[in-house]
């Protein structure tokens, strides 16, 4: 019997039996192994695709050796984020302060490596030792002659969403300083993705076939001249909840530019998301290519979607994911695949978005917030799902317990966004559910018994793709076989 | 997937900063055309670590504590360190990894953590029953002055009969994760063992090493018969086997009673050349002073030469020889050392990573005639460049570099200049090795980009005759992919 932490109890929630909204907007409970991270990772989350820029992390080596080039954001040109540069501080330097070589650590960097732009992120014990992080920065960016921005990502000050705000309010230092004159009438910009593993470029392409321009990815495939004129812009579609809507207010309040949320996972989500940027345009041409576009995508790959559906109708999902923005796609992806999802938890949903995952999921759907792995497991054993969507942590548990897993975080390197990302996703979730591994699994070959040992495994020929295969649907075998139109 | 017409992708080029390509334009005013190779002697940075070749303390003393029996890691600090040590050691292990945090929020850097920490004291207590929790202090803690030894020990009187509550105190800021490890190591002996009647069984401090490398020295010393405390023991923490039922903490690990009796054992065997020296200030040398425990320091047993000497220090223990199925395996790879020494004569390695392992792999490198022209090390100790010395009798290069301290980019630095026929390190090798366009032979930790990084063996014959069988077979390869002919008998 796993019990749950009492001063947990009121965040944990079964749809159905209780009308009482969820507790949620708390800072961890101590001891209770959050699967939450801290500020920096969330600024580093949100500021890392920038490719042209040079990101410092001011602290002791740890916060940024532990992120060092695992993210699956992708840059079509330079790639100087992918590396980890660090003030790596030292005893001395936290008994007399690190100023100095910050300092000298900027200089050396911007000298050799000649960014764009420069962002520093402060870590917990820079707040503590009292640098004056801002000051070194406006001296090097006088010296230097470029933008040296501080972010205020000190861990303790809270979760990852603290942590993009303060994100983007450091990009937000470089808007409206550049060009916008070559800017078209239809210009949007995209915020809060990625780019990982090239989902920026595949949601790119739509837009422009549409004849939408898009401006600026944010931060995906990002550049520091794409953020000096984004402000150009007319629309902001904003993804991915938490993310980037400080920096989409920002540019509201000052540029009037307004914004929409869409999501670009699934194909209902990404469809709504491009007849939003269609309709706003108010242009029939716009609106027209977008039928087109969408209804061409939608027919490429939805014989394939409904091969998967056939097998893994009525199989139930739990997902932990860390916003709830993609918490909604999901349930909405896994319901076009004729899936339940049984439990829906996110490390950082406000009310309103709980409000709303209780709307659209089914009855006895467990809904959690800031959750830990005792919990998931016990979720796991209670609800019994045949797959569990989340990050790296929370993998462990579910492989322990028997469940096929899905990765759905910025380490994955499969692209999971748009229409063929909706592809990608079926296959992946197909190959995880159908996986004959299960049997031999322990709790669930105990269950087996009694049957006949041999049960044969559900033939499944699964298609071999690689990420950045070309998202084409693979050939598979004769049961599976789609006709692609290629 | 393609991406826009209007991008080019170039594929990334190690970790450099590609002037040249076409929307690096010049940042406001500043010459952008950035350097080029046939330019002057440049400045490389110095300052700034540029990916770094180590992690930080707490993370050895989480590896540490996980390899003790119902022990659950703590970190005392802000969450997202415990969160980030988390999924490093899961990404490698893949095994779940559940660290604690005391969470600390803004007042409490203000107003000291001691409060959080008794809550998630309490917590972890209730969450996981453990016997025992292992409390690591993060940066932020250490900086602050948090007491944890104090507040442990009110804690610990306050809940009598409650886990038992070990500190140690692992500040980033002045040692990696190797030194968080061999200090935890250190402190959890001193914290439980207590004055002991002499018993028969030995002490084995192996330092951070595979689980399946905890397995085969298990295997090794339980051959010559003698009992054994094996100091961490994470081979079934984290690499277990698939749950029959829900585990809180993984089932494994040295049990804490075994602990207890480490000051009354005959011998203590500390592995690892770099703790040879009189300087560290070991657990071995703890219970040697203070429980007058004979200590045997060895280094890890990687090669020919090492196994050989940590054969003998079991034999002269066990007042034996060495069983036939190690002699066996012994000659077996003497054997194979013969039947493939051509293909790597003369080879050039370039080996980085933890001091010890890349220590015990020059030695093993030195017995098969592999040159090691560079040979680097993230954590900064001064005995590493006369112990690489020491271990090379046959194959010291001319050319050959030694760094220690040194982060990636120093490294590639270094090795674009002495250009290795192959590169011997953790996953992070993997971009250098690229750019060089030279195999990649994965040691040690992490192994983020291939799976059973648990599972890789370095010690003991088998050890070497795996590397050995390796290291051919990886030559052989490409030199068969590269031949036009493609024969398939070599
Ligand atoms: S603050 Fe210190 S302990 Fe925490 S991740 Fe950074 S280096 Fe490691
Ligand atoms: S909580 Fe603070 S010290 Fe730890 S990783 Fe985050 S910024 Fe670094």
């Amino acid at each position: 019997m796993i019990n749950v932490l009492e001063q947990r109890r009121a965040q944990i929630h079964r749809k159905g039996e209780s009308t009482a909204p969820l507790v949620c907007d708390r800072k961890s409970v101590a001891g209770s192994v959050t699967q939450r991270a801290c500020a920096f990772c969330g600024s580093r989350v949100v500021l890392y695709p920038i490719a042209d820029a040079l990101h410092v992390v001011h602290g002791p080596i740890g916060c940024a050796a532990y992120n060092w080039d695992i993210r699956g954001a992708l840059s079509s040109g330079p790639q100087l984020h992918r590396n980890s540069f660090s003030t790596d501080l030292q005893e001395l330097e936290v008994i007399y302060g690190g100023e100095k070589k910050l300092k000298q650590s900027l200089g050396e960097l911007i000298d050799h490596y000649r960014p764009k732009a420069a962002f520093v992120y402060s870590t917990c014990i820079v707040g503590v030792i009292g640098d004056d992080v801002e000051a070194v920065c406006r001296q090097v960016s006088r010296e230097k002659g470029i933008d040296v921005i501080p972010v205020a990502s000190e861990g303790f000050r809270g979760t990852k969403k603290t942590g993009y705000q303060a994100a983007c309010e450091a990009a937000y230092k470089l808007v409206g300083t550049g060009d916008t004159s070559s800017i078209g009438p239809c210009g949007i910009n995209i915020l809060g993705d990625f780019n990982i593993a090239g989902e920026s470029w595949l949601i790119r392409r739509y837009f422009e076939e549409a004849g939408i321009e898009v401006v600026a990815t944010i931060t995906g495939d990002g550049r520091v001249d794409d953020l000096r004129r984004c402000h150009g812009a007319k629309l902001n579609l904003v993804q991915c909840s938490g993310s980037m809507t400080h920096l989409a207010k920002l540019l509201e309040r000052d540029h009037a530019i307004p914004m929409r949320r869409v999501s670009f996972f699934g194909i209902e989500d990404t469809a709504a998301a491009l007849y939003e940027a269609a309709k706003f345009f108010d242009d029939p041409g716009v609106l027209e290519r977008t039928q087109v576009l969408v209804n061409r995508e939608v027919g490429r790959v939805y014989p394939e979607l409904k091969r998967y559906r056939a097998i893994l109708e009525g199989k139930k999902a739990a997902l932990y994911v860390g916003g709830a923005f993609k918490a909604f796609s999901l349930v909405k992806a896994l319901k076009l695949l004729g899936m339940k999802t049984v439990l829906a938890g996110t490390q950082t949903g406000s009310p309103e978005d709980y409000a709303l995952l209780r709307e659209i999921c089914d009855d006895g759907t467990v809904i959690v917030d800031d959750s830990n792995p005792v919990e998931l497991a016990k979720f796991i054993l209670e609800l019994d799902p045949d797959l569990f969507i989340g990050g790296v942590k929370e993998r462990p548990i579910a492989y322990k317990l028997g469940v096929g897993f899905c990765d759905h975080n910025h380490e994955r390197k499969i692209p999971l966004a748009g229409f063929e990302g909706m592809l990608h996703f079926a296959r992946e979730v197909h190959a995880s559910v159908m996986s004959p591994v299960w049997q031999f699994v322990p709790r669930r070959a105990a269950r087996a018994v009694g049957q006949p040992t041999r049960t044969p495994p559900t033939p499944v020929n699964h298609p071999a793709h690689a990420p950045g295969d070309g998202g084409r649907p693979a050939s598979i075998d004769g049961a599976l076989h789609v006709n692609s139109e290629d | 997937m393609n991406p826009p017409t209007t991008a080019t992708l170039s594929i990334p080029i190690a970790w450099q900063f590609q002037p040249g390509v076409p929307d690096a334009q010049p940042a406001l005013g500043v010459a952008g055309e950035g350097r080029i190779a046939s330019e002057a002697p440049i400045h490389e940075p110095r300052a700034a670590t540029r990916n770094a070749c180590k992690v930080c303390a707490p993370l050895g003393a989480c590896v540490v504590f996980s390899g003790i029996e119902n022990c659950v890691p703590f970190l005392h600090g802000s969450q997202g360190c415990a969160t980030y040590i988390r999924r490093y050691l899961i990404s490698h292990f893949r095994e779940p990894v559940d660290i604690a945090s005391s969470s600390f929020s803004e007042e409490d850097t203000v107003f000291g953590g001691a409060r959080n920490l008794r809550l998630g004291l309490a917590n972890v207590a209730g969450q996981y029953t453990p016997q025992a929790i292992g409390v690591a202090t993060t940066c932020l803690a250490e900086t602050i002055g948090e007491d944890v030894p104090r507040i442990l020990a009110e804690h610990g009187a306050a809940n009598s009969g409650g886990p038992e509550l070990v500190p140690v105190s692992t500040p980033a800021y002045a040692g990696t994760h190797v030194d968080g490890f061999h200090r935890t190591v250190r402190r959890v002996v001193e914290h439980f063992a207590t004055p002991t009647p002499p018993h028969a069984g030995i002490n084995l401090l192996p330092g951070f090493v595979s689980p399946e490398d905890l397995r085969h020295l298990k295997e090794l010393v339980a051959a010559f018969g003698l009992p054994c405390t094996l100091l961490p023991d994470y081979s079934d923490t984290l690499d277990g086997a698939s749950w029959p039922e829900y585990q809180r903490v993984q089932p494994g690990g040295t049990p804490t009673r075994a602990i207890r009796r480490m000051s009354g054992a005959r011998a203590t065997l500390e592995l690892g050349h770099t703790l040879l020296g009189s300087g560290a200030d070991t657990a071995g040398r703890w219970l040697h002073q203070t429980h007058q425990v004979p200590r045997m320091p060895l280094a890890l047993p990687i090669g020919l030469r090492e196994t050989d000497a940590f054969m003998a220090a079991l034999g002269e223990l066990a007042e034996s020889g060495c069983p036939d199925d190690i002699q066996r395996e012994r000659g077996r790879l003497v054997d194979a050392m013969v039947d493939g020494h051509k293909y790597v004569f003369g080879k050039r390695a370039a080996l980085f990573g933890d001091p010890d392992l890349v220590i015990g792999l020059c030695s093993f490198l030195d017995e098969i005639g592999v040159r090691p022209v560079l040979c680097a090390s993230g954590t900064r100790q001064a005995a590493f460049e006369p112990a690489i010395r020491e271990v090379l009798d046959h194959s010291e290069a001319d050319d050959l570099q030694i760094l220690t301290g040194a982060d990636h980019a120093r490294i590639s630095e270094v090795a674009r200049e002495v250009r290795p026929d192959l590169i011997f390190s953790s996953s992070k090798g993997y971009p250098l090795a690229r750019e060089l366009e030279v195999p990649l032979i994965r040691v040690g930790f992490p192994v983020h980009d291939r799976i059973g990084g648990q599972r890789l063996l370095h010690v003991g014959y088998r050890g070497a005759q795996r590397f050995f069988d390796l290291i051919v077979n990886t030559i052989l390869e490409r030199r068969q992919d590269r031949s036009e002919t493609g024969y398939s008998y070599l």
